[in-house]
């Protein structure tokens, strides 16, 4: 009874959510193609010029602009976020959908070896992939894409396990369809739902890992521009610029709280059961 | 409630055993001769074959693991390549000065942030609600590297009541350590206030909605006996499992915030390791973390049946 | 525990001088009670009026929207914050709940009005020990120590019949039966005696035997104190036998109110004729063929549950079915009965292949299902199943036309063209004609999901359907449209039927022949009639004492009468 008043206005979070993440990938794609100036030319001359009218964002300490190396490092940050979540999702979506379907000991030994790597903290098991793959975008990209392939790997299965609980699928199974052919048509599609919600919970989740990697050095190695590394090489010119500190930051937080925003009006709309609760 | 507890253990056994297999198999992913991995480039031949013999590798990798785990449980997680210390002592160490920062902030966040959003959801969509969810969400947003690299800027460098750089233990000089660990903390409890704010709200929610809510109500209770008398204990059993994952997390994310204020903590142990190639001590810090991660979230199960007698009847 | 304890005559007589004794003040009065959704002003409760008089029982029915639960729950003051009351009056004992402040309102709540829930499971704190339940109230309200309260609660427990009232008291609610639950939160209720207790769908939630156990000693309970009842339902016969006045309400209006008996026997407004007509009422016996070979045969069917597994010790499995032998003849309906646990979900699902027998075999026109491919094929395509609950039967990601059209998949002899007009022509045949093929499930209300269902169920022409719970999920104006239906399109198509339930009044509907089970084994079989009018087992006996028999009187009304339970005289 309490949603059919709200339900006709949109709701604020997917508005700002949604308007912050448009400006994200309109950024991204800009950069990716056009920048103001190139984001790897250095110029000493300018080094470490305030925001103004030629530099907007102001320069770093190598005279590089601010502003191209923002919309430089959006342009990579969500290209590798796209491509590890990708990855997660078909990994994942598959370990999963391959348990809930076997069920019985093959679930069990699949899902203790996840619960194993789900028991690896944060991005301990991506640091610890890093230390073997090698710190560099395909590194970052394999090590986030399996680190987080667990965690997809478990709301699929969890997924699947409820869905068979439901009527639908008996009846798919009175009608005669076989096991395979209930998975495709009825169950996979069931799982698109819950999926969107932790792909778009996750996108920001790798945005955040990766700007950590490479803020600690472990990420896309300079030059080449990304939000990280822009704020870990700020650090020691933080009493003289302070913009140089403050405008990835400000990247990084404004692209999570769209995405926090925009998962929270998702999962209201998609997840049923938590309806209501916002 | 001895059968539930006896269970739990026992359910953290494999894991930890796959913890320990994974550990092993990643570290010899990496190419190469794995005692010269364990040794560095200095070693020499004779200690080398040394190595070879005690890691058992002319034998199968079964019992290599065997040989391997069996050190670990006895303490013995090998020699750091660029230190030449001991692993576990070193580790240890480390541990310390990161476990201190991460509970306090997170006891702390939980002691405010638990009976915000017990309150936001009594007072649901309501301005305060309202406020208090979009404080958390913005928090929860900005990393913990740049709320530590603004507080930085601003107790630091602009009202320089804190001191920037360095890290004085709280053993050798009391006064001068707590004010080295303000601003770690205070980063993480802003961090992690929006993160329990917004699941202590969202489970007072599911449960504030329940027949059993308006059964208390219906007796004549006053709101605030229904609000912490019957609502807060069953609403906090989500909040408390999220801590533990929270306390886990952190001390496998702590590297960022310990580089921020350069701590010498064991995230930066690790990520120090990483650019060493130390691979004696990434090894020994990912066991411990993982371990540790384990147990932790043992206990916080362990404690679950005080807010949900139904968990241990199962 | 046993009905035997109460006579069937504890509601009605002497609650009836109460309530035609008119002269005393009302204890509750409502009057033009209205109610609207806050945002779109879609109006909930329409100008609703009733008392209720000190001491008697008064019922609200109506179907799922009719307001009942609102205007209720209002009485003490409950209205959902998207709700505003936009007129009326609640007046209990004379004062104006509405103007009532905060402190007053909760002086009111639980001692003067009492409230009992729909579902046992969930009204009562599952973290807190039932004694600090249940003194809870006692210590608010009551100025008596500690001592005196626990003495109370004790002899409470007791009374409503909980076997260890001691250890209750150091007792979760998980730890008791739903049905015991509601003892509880019955006990809670009355420990203070209040003068009003709103009773909301009480025993909906409840197996049919224990149902009449908990409304018995609700009755007495209340009687035994004076507590006049306020008994909201949508069940009218359950209303009929325990109120002496009942309001009925329709979609926020009360379209008609008046004593038990007039509005059952002279219904004045054509939706009570409507809901007396949905009442399920037994139809001449048919006349089916005696002999011939059963199209599906069961013998000694045995079905195990896997206990559960945990680390120290593996509990054994839990049989659920200890050798069921059943026959289905051609053109035959045959029913299911039994209380929850007693195995009939599980004998229709083993014999729908979704659960796998550990023993015992099915024959399909004679032929052993197990032994060959094309048998089982044969029976495969031959055999269907409607579910219980609509909203979750149907794929939501599926058109009704993809729904329906599904089964025909695995059809080789028709054409494309030949299965799309199948589909119009089953959807035509359960009335879903015009523009519904491109719907999605959730555009349709709880009966139109149902058709879907049937027509899912029927569309491949299968010659036998098994039905679980068909109607048990539905209002009861749809439950008699749908049941309707199916009766309709078995007639016509002539298939035969397992039909699974738990309500006997549908059975006595639908059924020709009627299997009664409990705990996994049948305990009685045999011809509809001989099983209603002349049961010999103890539990069927049990199970016909909570349904009422109907006799039309004419004119849209009806007379009701009880079956007596076990070990009662026979009226």
């Amino acid at each position: 009874m309490n949603g059919h008043g709200r339900m006709k206005l949109p709701a604020p979070n997917a508005l700002v959510g949604g308007t912050l993440i448009a400006i994200l990938l309109a950024t991204a794609g800009t950069g990716a193609l056009w920048t103001p100036y190139d984001p790897l030319k250095l110029s000493f001359r300018e080094k470490l010029v305030a925001p103004g009218a030629l530099h907007w964002l102001g320069t770093d300490e190598f005279g590089r602009d601010v502003l191209s190396r923002l919309m430089a490092g959006a342009a990579t940050s969500v290209w590798i976020s796209i491509l590890t979540v990708t990855l997660a999702v078909v990994m994942g979506t598959t370990i999963g959908l391959f348990s809930g379907y076997m069920r019985g000991w093959t679930d069990r030994i699949i899902m203790a070896f996840n619960d194993a790597l789900l028991a690896f903290p944060g991005i301990l098991l991506a640091l610890g992939l890093l230390a073997v793959l090698g710190a560099n975008k395909y590194g970052i990209i394999v090590a986030l894409g399996i680190a987080y392939t667990p965690s997809v790997a478990r709301v699929v299965r969890g997924t699947v396990l409820s869905l068979r609980e439901r009527e639908f699928i008996a009846a798919s199974r009175v009608m005669g369809n076989g096991e395979g052919f209930t998975m495709l048509r009825h169950i996979l599609p069931n799982c698109i739902a819950p999926l969107t919600v932790l792909a778009t919970s996750m996108f920001g989740y790798v945005l955040l890992a990766e700007s950590a990697l490479s803020f600690l050095g472990l990420g896309v190695p300079p030059p080449a521009p990304t939000w990280g590394n822009m704020l870990a090489g700020s650090r020691p010119y933080i009493d003289q610029a302070v913009w140089l500190g403050i405008f990835p930051g400000l990247c990084i937080s404004l692209t999570l709280l769209g995405i926090n925003l925009l998962g929270d009006a998702l999962r209201d709309k998609l997840d049923p059961r938590m309806r209501g609760a916002r | 409630m001895f059968r539930f507890a006896l269970t739990r253990i026992a359910m953290a056994l494999p894991t930890l055993l796959i913890v320990a297999v994974s550990v092993f198999v990643l570290i010899r992913l990496i190419p190469g001769d794995p005692a010269q991995l364990m040794l560095g480039d200095l070693a020499t031949p004779a200690s080398l074959a040394d190595l070879r013999t005690r890691l058992g590798l002319d034998q199968s990798l079964p019992v290599q693991f065997g040989i391997w785990f069996g050190n670990v449980l006895h303490g013995d997680f090998g020699q750091s390549i660029s230190s030449q210390q001991a692993v576990l002592p070193l580790i240890l160490q480390r541990f310390l000065v990161s476990a201190q920062i991460v509970l306090v902030a997170v006891v702390l966040a939980s002691l405010f942030a638990v009976p915000a959003g017990v309150i936001a959801a009594w007072r649901q969509d309501s301005a305060l609600d309202i406020g208090l969810v979009g404080a958390a969400t913005l928090l929860l947003s900005i990393p913990t590297f740049w709320l530590g690299l603004l507080l930085l800027l601003f107790f630091g460098l602009k009202l320089g009541w804190l001191p920037v750089v360095g890290y004085v233990s709280i053993a050798d000089d009391w006064k001068a350590g707590l004010l080295y660990l303000v601003m770690p903390i205070m980063t993480l409890f802003l961090h992690e206030m929006g993160v329990v704010l917004r699941m202590a709200r969202a489970s007072t929610l599911e449960v504030l909605r329940l027949d059993y809510i308006t059964h208390a109500r219906a007796k004549g209770l006053s709101e605030s006996a229904v609000l912490w008398r019957h609502a807060f204990k069953n609403a906090f059993g989500p909040t408390w499992t999220l801590i533990g994952l929270v306390l886990g997390n952190l001390l496998g994310g702590i590297a960022v915030v310990e580089t921020v204020f350069t701590i010498p903590g064991l995230g930066r142990l690790l990520v120090d390791a990483i650019f060493a190639r130390d691979y004696p001590v990434i090894q020994g810090c990912m066991l411990f973390v993982a371990f540790t991660y384990v147990l932790v979230n043992l206990v916080i199960d362990l404690c679950y049946p005080i807010f949900d007698p139904r968990v241990a009847a199962e | 525990m046993s009905t035997k304890a109460f006579s069937s005559e504890v509601g009605t007589g002497s609650r009836e001088e109460n309530a035609s004794n008119k002269a005393t003040a009302p204890l509750l009065d409502v009057a033009d009670l209205t109610l609207k959704l806050g945002a779109s002003g879609r109006t909930l409760v329409n100008a609703v009026s009733f008392q209720v008089f000190p001491g008697e029982i008064v019922g609200i029915v109506g179907e799922s929207g009719s307001g009942k639960t609102l205007a209720a729950r209002a009485v003490m003051g409950f209205i959902p914050p998207a709700v505003r009351l936009t007129g009326g009056t609640i007046r209990f004992e004379g004062q104006d709940v509405m103007a009532m402040s905060g402190k007053d309102l909760r002086a009111m709540r639980g001692s003067r009005v009492g409230m009992v829930f729909q579902e046992p499971m969930t009204s009562l704190n599952p973290s807190m020990l039932i004694g600090r339940q249940l003194d809870e109230g006692l210590e608010l309200h009551r100025k008596l120590d500690s001592g005196q309260r626990k003495a109370l609660v004790l002899d409470m427990l007791r009374r409503v019949g909980i076997r260890d009232p001691e250890g209750a008291l150091e007792s979760y609610p998980h730890q008791f039966s739903g049905g015991m639950r509601q003892r509880i939160m019955l006990a809670s209720v009355m420990l203070l005696k209040p003068a009003l207790l709103l009773a909301d769908e009480p025993t909906t939630a409840l197996d049919a035997v224990v149902q009449r156990d908990v409304m018995e000693l609700m009755v007495e309970l209340t009687q035994a104190n004076d507590t006049a009842v306020l008994l909201i339902s949508h069940d009218l016969g359950m209303v009929a036998r325990y109120c002496s006045r009942i309001v009925v309400m329709c979609q926020g209006d009360v379209v008609e109110q008046g004593t038990a008996e007039d509005i059952l026997a002279r219904p004045q407004h054509p939706y009570t004729r409507k809901l007396l007509a949905a009442m399920p009422q037994r139809l001449p016996a048919r006349f089916l063929p005696e002999g011939g070979t059963p199209i599906v045969a069961v013998r000694d069917l045995v079905v195990d549950y896997p206990g559960r597994q945990g680390f120290f010790r593996k509990s054994a499995p839990k049989r659920a079915l200890h050798g069921v032998s059943i026959d289905v003849k051609p053109g035959e309906v045959v029913a299911v009965v039994g209380g929850s646990g007693s195995g009939k979900t599980t004998l229709g699902q083993s014999i729908a292949g979704l659960v796998r027998p550990a023993g015992g075999e099915i024959l399909f026109n004679g032929k052993p299902i197990a032994k060959s491919d094309t048998a089982y094929w044969d029976y495969r395509l031959n055999c269907q199943m409607v579910f219980q609950d609509p909203y979750s039967s149907l794929d939501p990601r599926m058109t009704i036309q993809q729904l329906v059209g599904e089964p025909l998949r695995l059809v080789e002899a028709m054409s494309a063209a030949q299965k799309k007009a199948r589909v119009a022509e089953v959807l035509t045949e359960v009335g879903l004609g015009d523009g519904f093929g491109q719907r999605y499930p959730h555009e349709l209300s709880g009966g139109q999901r149902q058709r879907v269902a049937i027509a899912r169920a029927i569309v491949r022409r299968p010659s036998f359907v098994i039905a679980d719970e068909p109607v048990s999920a539905l209002d009861v104006t749809v439950r008699a449209q749908v049941l309707e239906l199916f009766d309709e399109l078995q007639k016509k198509h002539g298939f035969s039927c397992l039909f699974i339930s738990h309500d006997l009044g549908v059975v006595e509907q639908v059924a020709d022949r009627v299997i009664v089970m409990h705990e996994g084994r049948i305990v009685e079989e045999g011809p509809r009639d001989a099983i209603f009018d002349d049961p010999q087992h103890d539990y069927t006996r049990k199970l016909l004492s909570a349904v009422p028999g109907l006799e039309s009187t004419g004119d849209g009304g009806v007379r009701l009468f009880w079956r007596r339970g076990e070990g009662e005289a026979s009226a």
